[in-house]
């Protein structure tokens, strides 16, 4: 990489062919070649404020970095292109344990303060939307899973809701209600984890130790109903694989009681705590106009003031019957990222008693052999069992033709799965819109201005999941 | 209903509202879209309908060309989805870029030229994204076979 392609990358290169852009053809409209005309061909000279567009302002403080990932980022490297000044880029990750897996980031650093940022992605990616055009639907799901580690459940609802909508299926209300229960707990897991994780990003071990003492008791739930801990293939389409274990209800009341009541115990170890609310507050603050902007859902839109939850806005499942209140930030800083997830919390455990009181009775799947197995017992008595079986797990069902898109809320944000069905077993094509892939975009913004010191505590709180960013 | 999506052909798909502009119109119908309070582009990505014999639906208005982009735009204060989708062809893989409409397309947009080989006019930075730099290819193309190339590192010590 040489220094004279280091400099042309650095301008974005759409926008100094302004005089070109009339000619193509696909560019008609006003838009691109006017915004690019009327702020001076770059995004490094931006016209006065109150002349920049609203959205060339948004770019310029989305702050990103736009240098090639593989570039010479030595000091030789850096002084060709900011000249004299102090400026230089450093490399956060892809071996740092507070990246929360592989993610790089490269900082363009002023003294202390971070000025753009790259994330640079892809260090898991196994081309999970490929493999899933080679799995049938009954599989499909064993695949999904493993995109966001933390919240196996999500992935596997959004699949499976995908798939049923394609096949137009009702299920039936008990797993609606299962899948729900699920979901919450799986919530409760996701953000405990994350409160651990950050914890631990800001030297507060006995978070990170009480964060995964909380996670495993829903992990071991998670065991007992459907056999495994991590990556359950619980939900399926058509329903769940297996009904709740006897008992599940005392299970869960005290799992909610202790949780509950632990959570008053990190009020205490981080809430009011000085060091804590030093090292977040008014920290990695980024406006709700940008975030819409920059796509972000989630807990990170949430924390900026914008009440925008799917299970509220747009229900799925059974979640117009539930009662529970969306929380939302005020000025979406760390801390308000720290208090909407910690809340949340308390709001999923709201839903967990509410599903616990009015779980309904019945299957819990569809009893429809072309889409979930027939019970075991039936295949040991009738043929035709042992037949619907048998062509179900070597060939699976067909769905119509068609393409839809559904989304739930997981714990990261919007989870959306995109699926085209060309009437054959298998996907035509299956696409997740992983709310960490995108909500990462983001953190240049909420890096911008900061110190180096608070990039692990905002990058923490933006609480990406690699697996998913990657797929 | 938004003035600019008139002429346009649409269908809809399991319930939800899809609108085929081609190619030309694409920009300007994003354009109008999101001047009608669509603060949000939700998802941006690509199919790759390698033979005309795969079953599709599209309006009988719109020639099926190989790819096509999916494009999910969201209003918030509406509380409404759309989506669009752009036939694309392959001998001439280019489409305007969303970026000064939704700077947060930026990501899903170098993707899609990562995974499928769509390159977006006027994209700040038209890389890859998931896959090495050096790869060659495009992995979701209907004709790039699943495990076809053997994973090389870059700088890893020859064979052992």
């Amino acid at each position: 990489m040489s220094d004279e392609t280091m400099m042309d990358d650095e301008i974005p290169s759409g926008m100094d062919e302004a005089g070109e852009i009339a000619d193509d053809a696909p560019v008609t409209s006003a838009t691109v070649g006017d915004l690019a005309y009327r702020t001076g061909g770059s995004l490094e000279g931006l016209a006065p404020i109150e002349l920049t567009p609203d959205i060339l302002r948004l770019i310029e403080e989305g702050g990103v970095l736009r240098l090639p990932e593989d570039g010479d980022a030595t000091p030789e490297g850096t002084q060709t292109l900011f000249g004299e000044d102090e400026k230089m880029i450093i490399n956060l990750g892809p071996q740092h344990p507070s990246t929360h897996g592989v993610l790089r980031i490269m900082l363009e650093l002023e003294g202390e303060t971070v000025v753009r940022s790259k994330p640079i992605i892809g260090y898991l990616h196994t081309g999970m939307e490929k493999t899933a055009e080679e799995l049938t639907y009954v599989q499909g799901a064993t695949n999904v899973t493993r995109m966001d580690y933390l919240s196996p459940i999500s992935n596997e609802l959004v699949f499976c809701l995908a798939v049923e909508r394609l096949l137009d299926v009702e299920i039936p209300a008990r797993a609606t209600w299962i899948r729900m229960l699920m979901a919450e707990l799986n919530r409760i897991c996701s953000h405990v984890t994350w409160a651990a994780t950050n914890g631990m990003d800001l030297a507060s071990t006995t978070m990170m130790i009480f964060g995964f003492r909380e996670r495993d008791m829903v992990l071991s739930f998670f065991e007992k109903t459907t056999g495994l801990r991590m990556n359950t293939n619980y939900i399926r389409p058509g329903g769940v694989a297996a009904d709740l274990p006897d008992g599940w209800e005392d299970d869960v009341e005290v799992m909610m009681d202790t949780i509950e009541s632990r959570l008053d115990d990190y009020d205490e170890l981080l809430t009011g705590q000085p060091i804590f609310r030093e090292r977040t507050e008014g920290v990695g603050v980024v406006s709700a106009e940008l975030l819409l902007a920059m796509s972000a859902t989630g807990p990170l839109l949430r924390a900026a003031g914008v009440p925008w939850d799917l299970r509220r806005s747009m229900p799925y499942l059974a979640y117009d019957q539930v009662d529970f209140d969306v929380i939302v930030g005020s000025i979406g800083d760390t801390f308000d990222r720290y208090a909407v997830r910690m809340n949340e919390i308390r709001e999923s455990i709201r839903i967990v008693r509410q599903v616990l009181e009015r779980m309904p009775r019945g299957d819990y799947r569809v009893q429809d052999p072309k889409i979930t197995p027939p019970p075991r017992a039936r295949i040991d008595e009738s043929m035709e069992a042992l037949i619907h079986h048998f062509k179900l797990f070597s060939r699976g069902f067909e769905p119509p033709e068609g393409e839809t898109y559904v989304s739930v809320e997981s714990p990261r944000g919007e989870l959306g799965c995109y699926i085209v069905s060309d009437g054959t077993n298998k996907p035509y094509r299956m696409h997740m819109r992983a709310p960490s892939f995108v909500n990462l975009q983001s953190v240049p913004a909420l890096l911008r201005g900061g110190l180096m010191a608070d990039a692990i505590a905002v990058l923490s709180s933006v609480d990406p999941v690699l697996g998913e960013v990657d797929r | 209903m938004i003035a600019a999506l008139g002429g346009i052909a649409s269908s809809t798909s399991r319930g939800e509202e899809v609108f085929h502009p081609t190619r030309a119109q694409y920009l300007d119908v994003v354009a109008a879209i999101k001047a009608a309070d669509y603060a949000t582009c939700t998802d941006l990505t690509a199919t790759d309908y390698l033979n005309a014999q795969v079953a599709r639906t599209l309006p009988e208005s719109i020639a099926p060309e190989r790819f096509e982009l999916v494009v999910s735009l969201l209003s918030i204060s509406q509380v409404h989805r759309l989506r669009l989708r752009i036939q694309l062809p392959e001998d001439d893989l280019t489409v305007a870029s969303l970026f000064y409409l939704y700077p947060g397309t930026e990501n899903m947009e170098r993707e899609v030229f990562d995974l499928f080989g769509i390159t977006f006019v006027h994209h700040p930075d038209m890389t890859r994204i998931l896959m090495p730099p050096e790869w060659e290819g495009h992995p979701l193309r209907k004709d790039f076979g699943v495990g076809r190339v053997p994973v090389q590192f870059r700088e890893a010590p020859g064979p052992r």
